[in-house]
């Protein structure tokens, strides 16, 4: 029994809440401020964890499942990964398929538990969320046709494991432009800033944090985590197709994996400091341009 | 072969995406300027151990198109203070979306070309891709400024399909480029007069209403 990839999961299932606080850290003191603490996504987790619950009367089970959801399927997702460079957990041919349905099942539920509260606002929130998914996901397959070209491989453990360190030499233009397509696609699917800003609260620009408005105590720390968990996937499949690390002994894997997902973080905090957020009519153009940028990738490799 | 030219040639091609995807005049400029300076090197990294000729037309190449021309369209959006493109023929969803269906095309059909087959890889794909991207841009965008920058595309795609033949018909890639100052020159008539007419027709009554 090789217990690696279980290693590197429990690994990145620690690491995932330290992300977004060094994204946010990276973009104060850029913007020179102080920020808060790197730690603070595990603080807050802890604090929500021991606070009640409120429901409010309008909802249904839909509501309760959500919170539940969000976290089981990225942590699922976060099986069919290779994270140590080599295997998943669990891989079969085409589970690039399921690893994109396991999260888009996440945004659907939230997204009807958003629904479900009956609140308009939050029906805003909804249609804003799905409408950004739409084109976000097109990247995101284009981003793995062009990575099973690359590599003649259908699984995510084919792709990102073995042979993609055999690929590099002949294809790195196309792996580059898959590596910034999937970053835009990061950006996007996890709302940081050119697409979403997380710490906005003002009404009329939040997206992803209108649908877990109404979300509170345990169901919200659930939420929050499985949105980290879904960032360190992200910013782990970035760091599978720059560093593929098959050939790297175990140990050495993980640091790299590590150091790779804090530098994904910090360059989101980069990101986040040195650009405006787009105006919402522009975010389905950056995304389109990113599947340009994938589809680009595709035509070379297929030429 | 090396990688620098295909490099160069692949950032061509990024070069036009951007200019399909902006909607600041400035950042148009910016990008067909850069094409200019990639296309500009592009001779040297072929053919490096080529004579003088081969180096003045870089040089000749990289002054004009890096430098001069994008200064002056500068100059211009600045003079007459627009910053936008304001409505475009075809959204720029759409352009994108038919820039990469260009890009396609172009690689689809490079491969069926009768050519002498000396040619480095990726040069005539990523030449007539930027031919149809530059015609794409030359006749959906309103703006003349937009539209010039177009035309300079649709002429770096010609400039790149000579460069096949550089190194025996060295003369006709010259022509190419004093063909560049003559539009170049051509152009800034056009463009002053068209944006003289536009900047007429802004007037303040426009500012009072209010918008999105």
């Amino acid at each position: 029994m090789n217990w690696m990839p279980l290693v590197s999961l429990a690994l990145v299932l620690l690491l995932a809440p330290l992300l977004p606080g060094v994204a946010t850290r990276t973009r104060a003191l850029l913007t020179g401020r102080r920020g808060a603490p790197v730690q603070q996504l595990y603080s807050d987790l802890a604090k929500l964890w021991r606070k009640g619950v409120v429901y409010s009367t309008t909802t249904t089970w839909i509501f309760r499942l959500a919170p539940v959801a969000a976290t089981v399927t990225a942590i699922l997702a976060a099986c069919l990964l290779p994270l140590d460079g080599r295997e998943a957990v669990v891989s079969f041919s085409g589970d690039l398929i399921a690893f994109a349905s396991l999260l888009a099942l996440a945004r659907f539920t939230l997204v009807l538990a958003g629904l479900d509260t009956g609140s308009s606002f939050e029906g805003m929130g909804a249609s804003r969320e799905v409408t950004f998914a739409s084109f976000a996901e097109p990247a995101l397959f284009l981003c793995f046709i062009a990575l099973v070209r690359a590599t003649g491989s259908l699984s995510l453990t084919g792709m990102l494991g073995g042979p993609l360190s055999d690929a590099w030499p002949a294809a790195a233009p196309s792996l580059l432009m898959v590596a910034a397509a999937l970053f835009a696609v990061l950006l996007a699917e996890n709302s940081r800033v050119p697409v979403d800003d997380p710490a906005t609260h003002l009404e009329l620009t939040m997206v992803h944090e209108v649908i877990v408005l109404d979300h509170s105590g345990p169901d919200l720390a659930l939420i929050l985590y499985g949105s980290a968990v879904k960032l360190a996937l992200f910013g782990a499949l970035v760091v599978g197709v720059l560093l593929p690390r098959a050939h790297l002994p175990a140990a050495a894997s993980l640091a790299v994996l590590a150091a790779g997902l804090l530098a994904v973080a910090a360059l989101v905090g980069v990101v986040e400091s040195v650009m405006a957020r787009l105006r919402l009519d522009r975010v389905p153009q950056f995304l389109v341009a990113a599947s340009a940028l994938a589809f680009f990738a595709v035509v070379l490799l297929l030429w | 072969m090396s990688h620098l030219d295909q490099v160069l040639l692949l950032s061509v091609v990024l070069t036009n995406f951007v200019v399909l995807g902006t909607t600041r005049l400035s950042t148009c400029i910016r990008a067909v300027a850069m094409q200019g300076f990639l296309l500009g090197v592009l001779p040297l990294v072929l053919h490096p151990t080529a004579g003088l000729t081969i180096i003045g037309l870089s040089i000749g190449t990289v002054i004009i198109k890096a430098l001069i021309l994008p200064w002056f369209l500068l100059w211009a959006i600045r003079e007459a203070s627009v910053r936008r493109e304001v409505e475009p023929l075809i959204g720029y969803i759409t352009s994108l979306l038919l820039g990469a269906v260009a890009v396609a095309m172009a690689f689809a059909i490079a491969g069926r070309l009768p050519l002498p087959g000396q040619e480095p890889a990726l040069l005539v794909p990523v030449a007539m891709s930027t031919l149809i991207i530059g015609l794409l841009v030359l006749t959906t965008r309103a703006k003349a400024i937009t539209q010039v920058v177009g035309y300079l595309m649709l002429e770096n795609g010609i400039y790149t399909f000579g460069l096949t033949l550089a190194e025996r018909v060295p003369l006709l890639v010259e022509l190419g480029v004093l063909l560049d100052v003559f539009v170049g020159v051509f152009v800034m008539g056009i463009v002053v007069f068209h944006i003289n007419r536009e900047f007429d027709s802004i007037s303040s009554a426009h500012l009072t209403e209010l918008k999105d």
